[in-house]
């Protein structure tokens, strides 16, 4: 067995794998074999740490050091200073954007200060490739627990105690779920694990494979064990190739340690798991048409009842839960479900994972105990705005949910208070607007998406969200009436209640929540043919303002048509017929004179 | 697979993963500036990880520090366990690094001879 004293832990996730982590990798490598510490000093790749927006990102133990945006030309000054002499390499450390000062070690820094990790408790801690590191991190011992000592209906009775619900957006409590498909009778039962994973924005069940497969192997099995199932299926997207590499390297070791396969812990148990690839359609995220997909068929939707606990994958007793949920399985069974339920609110439990991005300072991946305030999020953990703007709305619930405005900042994010003010948890994308971003423009978004993403097998579904969207193309482009918003609501009202599953009931969310909080803005574009973020492309009017303007004729140079015309130091205007709204003016000019 | 081996292979990898232990039970402190390296710091640092190696010794972190001040002692090592004063030791070499490990950490009987001093451990930040 080796020993080394340092660790250099490095993250090639998904995020930091783009911005080069790899590359950084095998740079420190290199430089600490030629500087001779291949013996003391071992580089270890982990998985998401979740401050994506300062990658690569990589922590060195002993000292805890946290250094970001690191890369390869880097390697040899930490390899000189740091690791040969102890130094640590002050520009490379993390600089607190409020105190302008540098933090070295990481749980100071306030990204992290607020988290509580549950779920992605090994993300960024072990090496996700060795099954030992796991080991060591008590993996696998809440199986061998329950396998040794509980009585499957013991374990349900844990979990449904523990309060924990789903986390893949619906929140149905889990210990109910895992009982219903015990008690279906069946010769044959099937655990699946959600990992379809499919709203724009968030990824943190990708980063839960990426960082720590086990913890989903681990829990699928317990269910397993608890429902009296002996095979798993794990549905994952092929466009996630890091979390399917991970994921089947993680299977292969299981097996071969045993903690999967047959007679598991010499208790007579037997459990494999298998992965299915999905092709990336959202609507595969839905339960009924995951199955379908896992069948071989095309993935389509179908009714329910009967629910997959009953009758589900090829007609037999079906357990889905989602990646999150089960990575908050062990940890329940090891520390007790009364430690669970200590954390968030009196209905919903434990923590959730956020995946944040849009306009905020620190995009990334965060853990917080529910029913922390959107506020704390947003500007605790986010580090706020950028560039002292204005926040505006947050959206959570990706495609199926609402936005949340100002006025809601203060709410504790819990299942029932963002469904209350129409929006919904969802799997915890959490994109952050500001003044800059148009409300219409964003449902536009959103529901282009959805348009694309149905299935088309109901017709309210797959006709109704086009009509929508043509609704919305007509506003942002200025022809729109007053009529149009009851059409958007009539039509809402009909696809949520006409739809088979959750993508056409939900789809219309996030029109109906901007028209709720944000009517104002429809009107702008309605009545005063005006898109106030300036987003709207077709509603720009590009104009000069004469009591900014310093007459030096810049603006005039600039313009490819010759819009501007007027004489220096005495004014210039925009002629609207000639002007194409390219923005050069409003980009050279340096007094802001120019309005939109 | 039993439960006794899944035991096994935690102890056996978190003896590998005790560079990452937050809080260690030892830590050795090893001055690595200029002055420390020229002494032969390095070779004191390689003498504490075989030692622990050889001796199969858990729950020590083996760390660098830059200068000491106290260059005519160098190399110096700090020995910092908690609810203990920081014992510093000077001119280690890498048989009297050994012995300290020996000695201080798996005896519990500190080494005079070598002795700078001793301190109160920092306070908790």
């Amino acid at each position: 067995m080796e020993l080394f004293r340092s660790h250099i832990l490095i993250c090639q996730g998904t995020a930091c794998g783009s911005s080069g982590s790899e590359a950084v990798q095998k740079a420190l490598v290199k430089e600490i074999k030629a500087a001779g510490l291949e013996k003391e000093v071992q580089v270890i790749h982990t998985g998401c740490f979740g401050f994506c927006a300062q990658g690569p990102v990589m922590v060195v133990y002993p000292e805890g050091t946290f250094y970001c945006k690191v890369t390869g030309e880097d390697a040899k000054e930490i390899v000189a200073q740091h690791l040969l002499k102890g130094r640590r390499v002050e520009r490379l450390l993390f600089k607190d954007p409020a105190e302008e000062k540098r933090v070295d070690e990481f749980d100071q820094i306030e990204f992290f200060r607020h988290q509580k990790r549950v779920a992605l408790r090994n993300c960024g801690q072990i090496n996700p490739d060795n099954i030992n590191e796991y080991i060591a991190s008590d993996g696998y011992f809440a199986l061998a627990k329950v396998l040794t000592e509980m009585k499957p209906e013991e374990v349900i009775s844990m979990v449904k105690e523990s309060g924990l619900r789903g986390r893949g957006g619906g929140g149905f409590p889990t210990g109910m779920k895992w009982e219903f498909a015990a008690k279906a009778q069946g010769d044959k039962k099937y655990v699946i694990c959600n990992a379809d994973e499919g709203d724009p924005g968030a990824f943190m069940d990708r980063s839960i494979l990426e960082g720590d497969p086990h913890a989903v192997l681990e829990a699928m099995a317990i269910a397993g064990y608890a429902i009296g199932s002996d095979q798993g299926y794990i549905y994952v997207r092929a466009e996630y190739p890091i979390a399917v590499e991970r994921l089947s390297g993680a299977i292969t070791q299981a097996r071969k340690v045993g903690v999967l396969g047959k007679n598991i812990f010499n208790t007579g148990f037997n459990f494999d798991i298998d992965l299915r690839l999905g092709a990336g359609a959202f609507v595969c995220g839905e339960e009924t048409a995951l199955m379908t997909s896992i069948e071989g068929h095309r993935g389509e939707p179908h009714t329910r009842p009967p629910y997959p606990a009953i009758s589900g994958l090829w007609g037999k007793p079906t357990l889905i839960n989602n990646v999150e949920t089960f990575a908050n399985v062990a940890q329940i069974i090891l520390k007790g479900w009364q430690w669970f339920a200590s954390m968030g609110t009196e209905k919903s439990k434990g923590t959730k994972v956020f995946a944040i991005a849009g306009k905020i300072n620190n995009t990334g991946l965060i853990e917080v105990p529910m029913g922390t305030t959107l506020r704390t999020v947003i500007f605790d953990i986010g580090g706020g705005i950028p560039k002292g703007r204005e926040f505006k709305a947050a959206q959570t619930g990706g495609p199926s949910g609402g936005c949340i405005p100002t006025q809601h900042l203060d709410i504790p994010i819990e299942y029932d208070s963002l469904l209350e003010i129409g929006s919904m948890m969802g799997s915890g994308g959490l994109i952050v607007m500001d003044e800059s971003d148009c409300m219409v423009d964003i449902a536009k978004f959103f529901l282009d998406f959805t348009k694309d993403e149905s299935c088309g097998k109901c017709t309210p579904c797959r006709i109704g969200t086009k009509r929508m969207l043509e609704i919305l193309q007509k506003i942002t482009a200025g022809e729109g009436e007053e009529l149009d918003l009851e059409k958007l609501e009539g039509l809402a009202e009909n696809i949520k209640t006409s739809s088979l599953c959750g993508l056409g009931q939900s789809a219309p969310n996030p029109v109906l929540s901007t028209l709720h909080f944000f009517r104002d803005e429809y009107f702008s574009h309605i009545v005063e043919k005006r898109c106030p973020a300036g987003v709207c492309e077709k509603l720009k009017k590009y104009r000069i303002i004469p009591e900014e303007c310093k007459a030096c004729g810049v603006c005039a140079k600039a313009c490819p048509v010759d819009a501007i015309t007027g004489k220096v130091k005495e004014g210039f205007a925009i002629d609207p017929e000639k002007c194409i709204k390219c923005g050069a003016c409003l980009e050279k000019c340096k007094f802001r004179a120019i309005g939109r | 697979m039993n439960l006794d081996e899944l035991k096994r292979i935690k102890e056996e990898t978190l003896r590998t993963m005790t560079p990452r232990d937050e809080q260690p039970e030892t830590k050795i402190v090893i001055g690595m500036g200029t002055c420390g390296i020229t002494a032969g710091a390095r070779q004191t640092l390689a003498a504490a990880l075989e030692e622990i190696r050889v001796r199969n010794l858990t729950g020590i972190t083996v760390a660098q520090a830059g200068c000491m001040g106290l260059c005519q002692r160098e190399p110096l090592v700090d020995i910092v366990r908690p609810g203990s004063q920081i014992y510093r030791y000077g001119d280690v070499t890498p048989d009297r690094m050994k012995q300290i490990i020996h000695q201080h950490i798996v005896n519990d009987r500190p080494v005079y001879d070598w002795l700078v001093g001793t301190r109160n451990s920092a306070p908790e930040r």
